[in-house]
């Protein structure tokens, strides 16, 4: 057989040892990432939350999503399109799989594991071993996760009028399952809408049949728009001219941010506090994507203009002793003189940050800045500055701002706000991003030598970029200080820096919608989902790590951005940021496994 | 060209191509107020004479402990800088799993008296189990998070370790819990041996001896062995190295593994000193190990060693010192502010560090 027959038989059907050692792999991978999931106690955390009251929770959902997923991996990644051949494998990989998480059920049960793993606890082992004790339970789980294997391949190579619509019923259930408190909220308004959710809700989550109906809802919904409507819908928009594609495309924009916008009215207080947080993390990330983003300033001290903000509104502003009007002349400020100020004061501290750093690049930069950062932050928190900026208990009784009469009490009102600021600040952000400074910005960020010698003057535009990044932040920090009507010190750490710089990433560098799906994955999302609130950090550093791996230009990338990475010339230029152009090329296959 | 050699060219050629001298005025009011500072502050101590020379030397030996920490930990990040050019963000979170993992090796002994009837041999295990699982997660993340990077310049690797440092303290976090455990507090290590009349505490001595012995293995082991050889090889030139018939990967791993063994002596060191164990705790250590690597010249053996211990002192002696004299009060509070500053200045007016300008110079 020639060497090219020999590579056609490997592309229709790889060898049947490499099958199974991927499929170990697999299997070993998934088993690992579940017990890391029971270790560090987000299992036992999700197994607390129903998704079908009293039948299956989201740590359940969970660990048939990690069976499942078994079959998924090995089907995705053998080329065959046959059944059968996967069956095997998948029996494989789920099984080891499931038996990880046997040995950890099993090794629980003989060593007292809890005293140093705090969250393996009783209660796990009994919902990982379905109450019936280690061994028995072992055993069902080591079939249960072959057999969701094998589901899991047969789904992936069911045809799509199949796959699309399971898929998609699955989804709905455990979105409206997960956020079920939420849309309860939502539909407590009307007879008939409430009348429909006391149908398929008890106030702990769905009923069996509301999960079916939303099942077969949601699934015979995508059934239809994949059989019927998917394609005449495509073909009419193959056929609107580009002008008019890109007036589509605007509209969808126009109708997500519309229903942002709109959201905590319908969703009540709590949903606007929420969106309010996501509406602060919008305006600094804006800010901080002037900085990372375009011109290339990897900062970790960002944080501190957002203190800045903060404690100018509040010593501006505040009926408290630490209130500039309590001890000097100056009267004490409404809300809406003081924000300009606030926001002037962290321009200056910006640009003061920003001038010792200007010969620091790279690596340098960002250990130089969040150094600088924290020398912020001790110095608040310490007795030094106690008398002015009120040490560890920071400045209270910030009063709420008033529009005439009316005072922006509710976080409705502030989300309001915080709304009208970002879109102002965005208008300066987009204008910015396609101006004259804009472009020296991004000169800057790809080669600064270069840049220089084209004419950037490099003084002046990287101080702009601290400078008015800083702006931003400071605009939020100040909202920030009314809206808990206090500031302390412990507000303003590092990890406020990491969470912005988390979601322009996880958005997509130097993109300004990006930065919106940013904040509302990373800071929206864990707001909701409260009880998992401790481990959004946790979230933050693995987005970190696996945007940078697998998509490191975003999940909106901007224009340019996606335009380099599309460009095969392009991509030698973006490596330097992306690194996706110098990956090595994949090794060739062993010889062995090239041997039918 | 590196980072490190462009820093030294920039300042000087800002200042000769931009007619914006105020960002001279600045950095010199930067460079006179903190030099005011030191010698304003130190003048007034000394004419109020407020500590005695037994307290200076209570400060001078808890800085020569604390830069001998810092010196264990810093070798980690210039090791890895020098074969891999990235800054291991996650290094001091690496040194907090080994005083974690060797938290609960020494409890369980000091709970059956292990600890204080055998110490030498408990705190020898103790030590084993923290360099152990110290060492094996600094591999695992060369392997799963750095690795994949190897050829990436930019911010991308940077931002991958500034996730593992994350991903690491929340791991732990979720784990062990959230809380701050007491280390065990055996009663040997509260007394002191006279040394020259000057009573100096036996865990001071402990941690001392424990940091320069390591040192003196990681000097050989650089210096004489193969590996070592191979390791100076990567950090001159990777490529003419790899050209040379060594393996490049066995070689990062290696340095990982060194690097994350001494991190893990220092983990349990600082939890020793401190007393206390959690997930946090390795965050600023690691930044100040970092500056201290710095400021001796990043790529530098002796210069880790020398940035860490001159940190260590500086962070000690400076709040009585440069503080107090300006009658700032509660100067303690303010350790971390000395050692920050002396970071950036570092950053800024000499990223080549004390031993670094012959490396710079080459890299040039």
């Amino acid at each position: 057989m020639s060497a090219a027959a020999v590579d056609l038989a490997e592309r229709v059907s790889p060898g049947n040892r490499s099958l199974f050692r991927r499929a170990l792999r697999v299997g070993l991978i998934l088993g690992v990432v579940a017990i890391y999931g029971a270790t560090i106690g987000i299992l036992p955390l999700m197994d607390a939350r129903w998704v079908i009251v009293d039948m299956v929770s989201l740590g359940d959902a969970a660990l048939i999503a990690i069976g499942l997923s078994a079959g998924v991996l090995i089907a995705a990644r053998t080329r065959s399109l046959e059944f059968w051949p996967l069956v095997p494998p998948s029996l494989v990989a789920g099984g080891v799989a499931g038996g990880l998480l046997a040995l950890l059920a099993l090794a629980m049960q003989a060593f007292p594991l809890r005293q140093i793993f705090i969250a393996l606890s009783p209660g796990l082992l009994k919902s990982l071993t379905f109450g019936l004790g280690a061994s028995r339970g072992g055993a069902v789980l080591i079939v249960a996760g072959a057999s969701l294997a094998v589901l899991g391949a047969a789904l992936t190579r069911a045809p799509e009028g199949l796959r699309k619509p399971a898929a998609a019923g699955l989804a709905f259930v455990i979105v409206f399952g997960v956020f079920q408190e939420l849309i309860q909220i939502m539909m407590q308004s009307g007879g008939a809408i409430n009348a429909l959710r006391q149908s398929i809700y008890t106030w702990e989550g769905l009923t069996l049949a509301g999960a079916l109906i939303i099942f077969f809802l949601a699934s015979g919904a995508a059934f239809v728009w994949t059989g019927w409507l998917r394609g005449p819908a495509r073909e009419r928009f193959m056929r609107l001219s580009p002008a008019q594609k890109r007036t589509a495309k605007s509209a969808r924009v126009v109708v997500f941010i519309l229903v942002l916008v709109l959201l905590p009215v319908v969703a009540g207080s709590y949903i606007g506090q929420v969106m309010m947080l996501v509406g602060l993390y919008i305006l600094m990330g804006m800010g901080l994507n002037l900085e990372v983003g375009l011109a290339g300033l990897l900062d970790l001290g960002f944080v501190a203009f957002f203190a800045v903000g903060a404690y100018a509104t509040a010593i501006l502003t505040a009926d408290s002793p630490h209130a500039l009007a309590s001890y000097t002349a100056i009267p004490s400020l409404s809300y809406w003189a003081a924000m300009p100020i606030a926001v002037l004061a962290s321009i200056v501290v910006g640009i003061l940050f920003g001038i010792p750093v200007l010969g620091v690049r790279g690596d340098y930069l960002a250990v130089a800045t969040m150094g600088l950062g924290e020398i912020v932050r001790v110095v608040v928190q310490s007795d030094m500055a106690a008398p002015v900026l009120g040490g560890a208990q920071g400045i209270l009784q910030i009063p709420k701002p008033r529009m005439g009469g009316f005072e922006l009490a509710d976080p409705v009102h502030l989300f309001y706000l915080t709304l009208a600021a970002s879109a102002v600040a965005a208008y300066f952000a987009w204008r910015l991003e396609n101006s004259r400074l804009g472009r020296a910005w991004m000169a800057i960020r790809d080669d600064e030598d270069v840049a220089q010698g084209l004419g950037v003057n490099l003084v002046k535009v990287k101080l702009l970029a601290y400078g008015l990044g800083a702006a931003f932040a400071g605009l939020a920090g100040s909202i920030f200080a009314v809206m808990l009507t206090s500031v302390y010190p412990s507000s303003f750490q590092l990890l406020v820096s990491i969470n912005v710089l988390a979601l322009i990433i996880v958005g997509g560098m130097g993109s300004l919608p990006g930065v919106m799906v940013g904040a509302l994955a990373l800071v929206g999302l864990p707001e909701l989902l409260r009880e998992f609130g401790e481990f959004r950090f946790l979230f933050y550093g693995a987005a970190l790590i696996i945007m940078m791996r697998v998509r490191p230009e975003g999940l909106w990338p901007s224009a340019t951005r996606r335009r380099e990475l599309r460009d095969e010339a392009g991509e030698a230029a973006l490596g330097e940021l992306e690194g996706t152009a110098t990956r090595p090329a994949p090794r060739a296959p062993d010889l062995q496994d090239t041997e039918p | 060209m590196t980072d490190v050699a462009r820093g030294r060219t920039l300042i000087p050629k800002l200042r000769s191509l931009s007619r914006f001298t105020f960002v001279d005025v600045v950095l010199w009011a930067l460079r006179i107020s903190v030099l005011m500072v030191v010698v304003g502050g130190s003048v007034g101590t000394l004419i109020k004479g407020r500590y005695g020379a037994v307290q200076w030397l209570e400060f001078l030996t808890f800085g020569v402990t604390m830069g001998s920490l810092y010196a264990l930990v810093a070798l980690g990040y210039t090791m890895v800088y020098g074969v891999l050019r990235l800054i291991n963000f996650a290094h001091g979170d690496i040194m907090m799993t080994g005083a974690f993992s060797g938290y609960f090796v020494a409890s369980a002994l000091a709970g059956r008296g292990f600890l204080d009837r055998d110490p030498v041999l408990a705190m020898l295990a103790i030590m084993a189990v923290a360099v152990t699982t110290s060492t094996t997660i600094a591999v695992l993340t060369e392997r799963l998070a750095y690795r994949p990077f190897r050829h990436v310049r930019g911010l991308a690797p940077l931002i991958c370790a500034i996730g593992v440092s994350f991903f690491l303290e929340q791991t732990f976090r979720g784990a062990f819990g959230a809380g701050v455990r007491a280390y065990p507090d055996p009663k040997w290590q509260k007394g002191a041996i006279s040394v020259l009349g000057y009573a100096v505490p036996i865990l001071q001595i402990m941690v001392v001896a424990a940091a320069l012995v390591s040192m003196a293995i990681l000097y050989l082991i650089v210096q004489r062995t193969k590996m070592g050889t191979a390791m100076r090889a990567v950090s001159e030139d990777a490529d003419a190295a790899a050209l040379m018939g060594i393996d490049v990967d066995r070689v990062i791993v290696f340095t990982f593994a060194l690097g994350g063994a001494m991190a893990g002596i220092a983990g349990v060191c600082y939890a020793f000193i401190f007393k206390q164990v959690y997930f946090y705790m390795g965050f600023t250590p690691g930044i100040k190990a970092f500056g201290a690597a710095v400021l001796g010249g990043i790529g530098s053996v002796p210069g880790a060693m020398l940035g860490g211990l001159f940190l260590g002192i500086v962070e000690s002696v400076g709040p009585a010192l440069f503080l107090d004299g300006i009658g700032i009060p509660a100067p303690y509070q303010l350790r971390d502010l000395i050692a920050f500053i002396l970071l950036i200045m570092v950053l800024i007016f000499r990223p080549y560090g004390i031993l670094g300008e012959r490396m710079a110079k080459k890299r040039a």
